[in-house]
């Protein structure tokens, strides 16, 4: 099994490997995360706005 | 056929029909997304000559690629609404935008990061770059257009015109490595013939494709949703959607 310090150090690479996947993890899991954040934002601004509205 | 589409791209039923396609590609793109990167970090050997920096290989891949698919289904969303006047076409547009942007940058940075490595240099005014480069400057383009023009039906023609005239740069990308031939590397995988990486490398690679199409397909639905709920907040059944 390798070593977990093998995998982190990724043959000398580690600075490239892990900033390349960091950049996209960062970015697909923020988008990913606003995305949800923004539609249930506005469902709620509605059901509030119709709360108000009489039936 | 023609009705089915036209049932289908009513914003009511897409909407509907898009609640519950989201969390069955939500799951789909997580197995992908766990597989993909177990093969591609653990389980794929190192390459023979660029040892462990070709692991950048599964992020930069997909991003290139869905960098160029989310464009040609805009390019061809955009045909469908100059011609058909479809509604949600234009919401697909406004919405993918922002994405295909992002994974134009993804390209261009993982590029980067695995150009300087190899090549000995972040960036270079190489073909493939370069087209790259103005593919993320249409993309920035459209959003900006979309946001200057304040009547959203000039806005749609007009940024539906830009996607269309765009066109020309996507076969420039795709074909550019064979074109000149400067420094960026030939193509790793073809669908006719067979591809140059090993099964070990290769599989995780095409997980990883997929992983990213699904993550596309899933997000554009959520945003297309919220655009839909935000367009038609007057019609009558959003209000009775609200209200249970």
């Amino acid at each position: 099994m390798i070593s977990l310090r093998h995998f982190l150090a990724m043959g000398g690479y580690s600075f490239y490997v892990w900033s390349a996947y960091g950049i996209t993890f960062a970015i697909l899991s923020y988008y990913a995360f606003a995305s949800i954040r923004n539609y249930k934002r506005l469902q709620r601004r509605l059901k509030k706005l119709l709360a108000q509205q009489p039936q | 056929m023609w009705l089915w589409i036209n049932k289908f791209a009513a914003p009511k039923n897409f909407y509907q029909i898009a609640g519950t396609i989201i969390p069955w590609t939500s799951i789909l793109c997580a197995l992908l997304f766990l597989y993909g990167l177990i093969g591609g970090l653990i389980l794929a050997p190192p390459d023979y000559q660029q040892g462990d920096a070709f692991r950048i290989i599964y992020v930069h891949v997909p991003s290139a690629l869905l960098s160029m698919l989310i464009y040609i289904s805009l390019a061809i969303a955009a045909v469908i609404n100059l011609v058909w006047r479809i509604k949600l076409a234009d919401i697909i547009i406004a919405v993918s935008a922002p994405l295909g942007a992002a994974f134009t940058f993804l390209a261009l940075s993982t590029g980067a990061f695995w150009g300087k490595p190899m090549w000995g240099t972040w960036w270079v005014w190489d073909a493939r770059l370069t087209s790259e480069l103005i593919l993320l400057f249409i993309y920035l383009g459209v959003i900006a257009l979309r946001a200057a023009i304040p009547l959203q039906e000039s806005a749609a023609r007009a940024s539906a015109i830009l996607l269309i005239v765009g066109i020309v740069n996507i076969p420039i990308i795709h074909y550019s490595v064979a074109w000149w031939n400067t420094l960026h590397q030939g193509e790793t995988l073809t669908l006719t013939g067979a591809s140059l990486i090993a099964p070990a490398m290769l599989h995780p690679l095409w997980a990883m494709i997929l992983a990213f199409i699904c993550y596309a397909k899933t997000i554009i639905l959520i945003r297309a949703r919220t655009e839909i709920l935000r367009r038609e907040k007057q019609s009558q059944w959003i209000q009775a959607f609200l209200r249970n």
